[in-house]
């Protein structure tokens, strides 16, 4: 690859970002300001070293997100909207921790029952999604948004109905402590431990990629994502692969929750996280779908909400400000991207022109000669 | 030639509005008939059709919102974001300026929403989808921030603030037309055949009703008139389903999609200011709980048309209104489900389509069981329903809805080459 090529890359990969990144700090900035509250302050809160025990919490966070992130990406890599992670993460979280909890198999060996649980139950939900816009031709867009808002209420009939009292809410039946896993505690233990499972999104990541980089399936992923037209042409059977990757995705957003699950909640209930699902799609359209772009968003997030949480001790100001952060600095950075995708592609037309301009000259000029 | 095939049109336009209007009495006789059967009152009393309608007028401010962008060939997820700005902005103007400022601020604010949203796919070309994402996230984020911020340390007689509230706002005026509605009530506790059901809907149409639902009822009317009888609705709607032909024949595609996507904003304010202003005692955080998307549900359900998202909103704020009544009531109208269901299958049959005629049947079978098994119904299922509705008005009646033709796809000026 030529230099600057090379460079217009990395521009593309790092600059499009960065850019948007100081956008959304810039809004939230003017946002914060006209409420009247001050904007060093906002700031230095979020910006200055996090503590031992944020660091474990960003870790921990962000393998969360990366996972939510991974399984919206699949579906983005083929036009397709999975907005449904959220309902899948919900219900598979909640089946998994009901079997789980039944303690069905002894010990450590719950963790894979959970897993598989957890991704055939959110497989099965995004499933739905992808039969019904290949055999009804429902757009999966509106489809998972139905089907979010049944499993979340779904689950909370479950719980309602069947769940035990627990404090304030209900939960399911509590992991035995030997199916849960300590962790690893790289600073003193009261700073908490980063969580075993979230090794799954390492593991989920390089699984994934080498699936789309590497594989026969990845090719004609990527290759319907840009062109259906041309994909159906070189005879992928499209309507297979909205399925697949409808399943893929869902089974992967079924892993979203159980670091957590294992690591330090033990059951279902209150301490679920919510949002992830949402969160995970603003992440993988500001990791542009690739794994290691997520791997930066996840961070950037989870960074983002850990150092937030003490703004309203220090300087005064609502941490849900950092929300307008996280959706403006989405929101621009789809834009950025969109703003060089159309510069470059004019770039090259008008190179090809030029190219195509100098050829015919010369050719003219041989046939003049020649002549 | 012309001259013979006017009249036959207008018959055939009639006969239809006929067909129609005896489906509406047959519908309404089974209603009533299932009430008095069952003793459930609340199914038609006032109480329940004014919880309805004021269930039903934020649904069909978002579903309207809808229709004008996506008519215009954008898709807006953005509603629900939009309408969350309604809330904020609906109850600070309430506070500081008075309900009707109140209103116009939300509406404002909603219509900001949807001018974000117009430069994002519009002029910058984002997906829509995308672009409805992100403006949904920057919502809830900036609505919670600037109610902590400036609702925390309000109270006065105009409201009492809280980091994440804001009640005892001031109201927009309710009005009541005396004689009528209280005859109407009259009617209502007869429980009548029939006459109990009518009683029921005129006192709620003229009890407390507040010149806010009256206006958005009015805006379907005008939504109505304006994009299908002007030639601006004209333009408009062929931005929606070709906008390269659009623009061959003179039409500035741009600016009459951003009119609409910044109008869609604009009834989901409306819509958002209504939730915190008329329909509840005041502006909480994340106030819309999703009605955003149950109003695009409502616009599916209604096949891109006004009248067809007139009735899902109703049928969608019906069911929203439901949670708060009587379970022994939503118990009843499984059986009204189970009746709607068996005719459908009978209908399916006589048409010759056997096999999808006995799968509804065995469901209206399972709806009979269902009520002569239990007694009541649990609450999420109800708050399911419209979930539930629009997922299978889409998976099995697909072929009947049609979506403007180039809803969704992304536009740039000078494509028609």
């Amino acid at each position: 690859m030529n230099p600057v090529a090379l460079v217009r890359k990395l521009g593309q990969a790092v600059l499009a970002p960065a850019i948007a990144l100081a956008v959304a700090l810039l809004v939230t900035s003017l946002i914060i300001m006209l409420s009247g509250s001050s904007v060093s302050d906002f700031l230095g809160v979020l910006l200055q070293a996090p503590s031992n025990r944020n660091w474990v919490n960003i870790i921990n966070q962000a393998s969360l997100l990366f996972l939510a992130a991974l399984a919206a990406s699949i579906g983005f890599r083929m036009n397709l909207f999975n907005i449904g992670v959220e309902g899948q993460y919900t219900l598979a979280s909640y089946a998994a921790a009901l079997v789980a909890g039944m303690a069905l198999v002894p010990g450590k060996l719950n963790a894979v029952v959970a897993i598989i649980v957890a991704m055939v139950v959110g497989g099965i939900w995004a499933g739905i999604a992808g039969v019904l816009k290949v055999t009804r031709g429902v757009s999966e867009v509106i489809s998972t948004i139905m089907l979010n808002a049944i499993a979340i209420t779904m689950v909370g009939y479950l719980m309602n109905t069947y769940g035990a009292q627990y404090g304030q809410g209900r939960r399911t039946t509590p992991l035995s402590s030997d199916a849960m896993f300590a962790g690893w505690t790289p600073f003193e233990p009261r700073d908490g431990a980063l969580w075993t499972l979230a090794l799954l999104a390492v593991v989920a990541g390089v699984v994934v990629s080498y699936l789309i980089n590497r594989t026969r399936f990845g090719f004609d992923l990527r290759a319907t994502g840009m062109n259906e037209a041309a994909a159906v042409a070189s005879g992928v059977n499209v309507k297979r692969m909205v399925v697949i990757s409808m399943v893929l995705s869902g089974a992967i957003a079924g892993l979203i929750w159980l670091p957590a699950l294992f690591g330090s909640a033990g059951y279902y209930g209150p301490p679920f996280q919510r949002g992830l699902g949402f969160a995970g799609i603003a992440v993988a359209l500001l990791g542009r779908n690739r794994p290691l772009g997520i791997a930066f968003g996840a961070a950037l997030f989870a960074w983002l909400n850990e150092q937030a949480n003490p703004l309203g001790l220090l300087a005064g100001i609502s941490p849900s400000s950092v929300q307008i952060t996280q959706g403006v600095v989405v929101l621009a950075v789809v834009i950025a991207y969109e703003v060089v995708r159309r510069w470059s592609a004019a770039r090259e037309q008008k190179a090809l022109r030029a190219s195509l301009d100098a050829a015919a000259a010369a050719a003219k000029a041989n046939q003049e000669v020649s002549a | 030639m012309s001259t013979t095939t006017a009249p036959v049109s207008t018959t055939t336009s009639n006969s239809r509005a006929l067909r129609y209007l005896l489906l509406v009495a047959v519908v309404v006789g089974v209603i009533s008939l299932v009430r008095v059967l069952t003793g459930a009152h609340e199914i038609t009393s006032s109480g329940s059709l004014r919880a309805a309608l004021s269930a039903t007028v934020p649904i069909l401010m978002a579903a309207l919102g809808g229709l004008w962008s996506e008519r215009a060939g954008v898709v807006n997820i953005g509603l629900e974001g939009q309408m969350l700005l309604g809330t904020w902005g609906a109850a600070f103007g309430a506070y500081h300026l008075g309900p009707y400022q109140g209103i116009l601020l939300g509406i404002a604010f909603g219509a900001l929403g949807g001018l974000l949203h117009a430069l994002a796919t519009v002029t910058f070309g984002v997906d829509h989808i995308v672009s409805g994402v992100a403006l949904n996230v920057i919502a809830l984020g900036l609505t919670t921030f600037l109610a902590e911020a400036f609702f925390t340390n309000l109270n006065s007689q105009y409201g009492r603030g809280g980091p994440r509230q804001l009640t005892g706002l001031q109201n927009p005026d309710v009005i009541t037309i005396p004689g009528i509605s209280d005859a109407a009530l009259w009617l209502n506790d007869k429980h009548w055949f029939l006459l109990g059901d009518l009683g029921g809907l005129v006192a709620a149409l003229t009890t407390r009703i507040s010149v806010i639902t009256i206006v958005a009822f009015a805006l379907v009317a005008l939504t109505a008139w304006v994009l299908w009888r002007t030639t601006f609705g004209l333009r408009l709607r062929s931005c929606g389903e070709n906008p390269q032909a659009a623009e061959s024949l003179g039409v500035n595609v741009i600016r009459h999609k951003y009119a609409a996507v910044i109008a869609s904003g604009a009834f989901a304010g409306l819509g958002g200011a209504y939730l915190a202003l008329v329909s509840s005692p005041g502006f909480v955080v994340n106030q819309t709980g999703g009605r955003g998307y149950i109003g695009l549900a409502a616009m599916i359900f209604g096949n891109w048309r006004p009248v067809g998202v007139l009735m899902g909103s109703g049928l969608f704020g019906y069911t929203d209104s439901l949670r708060l009544r009587d379970p022994s009531t939503v118990h009843a109208l499984l059986l009204l489900l189970a009746i709607g269901l068996a005719a459908l299958a009978i209908m399916r049959v006589r048409k010759g389509q056997m096999r999808g005629g006995l799968i509804i049947g065995a469901f209206a079978a399972l709806f009979v069981l269902w009520f002569a098994l239990t007694d009541s119904v649990p609450r999420e299922f109800t708050s399911m329903t419209p979930y539930v509705l629009t997922l299978l008005v889409l998976a099995f009646a697909s072929q009947r809805l049609r979506m403007p033709k180039a809803d969704g796809q992304i536009y740039r000026k000078g494509s028609a080459g």
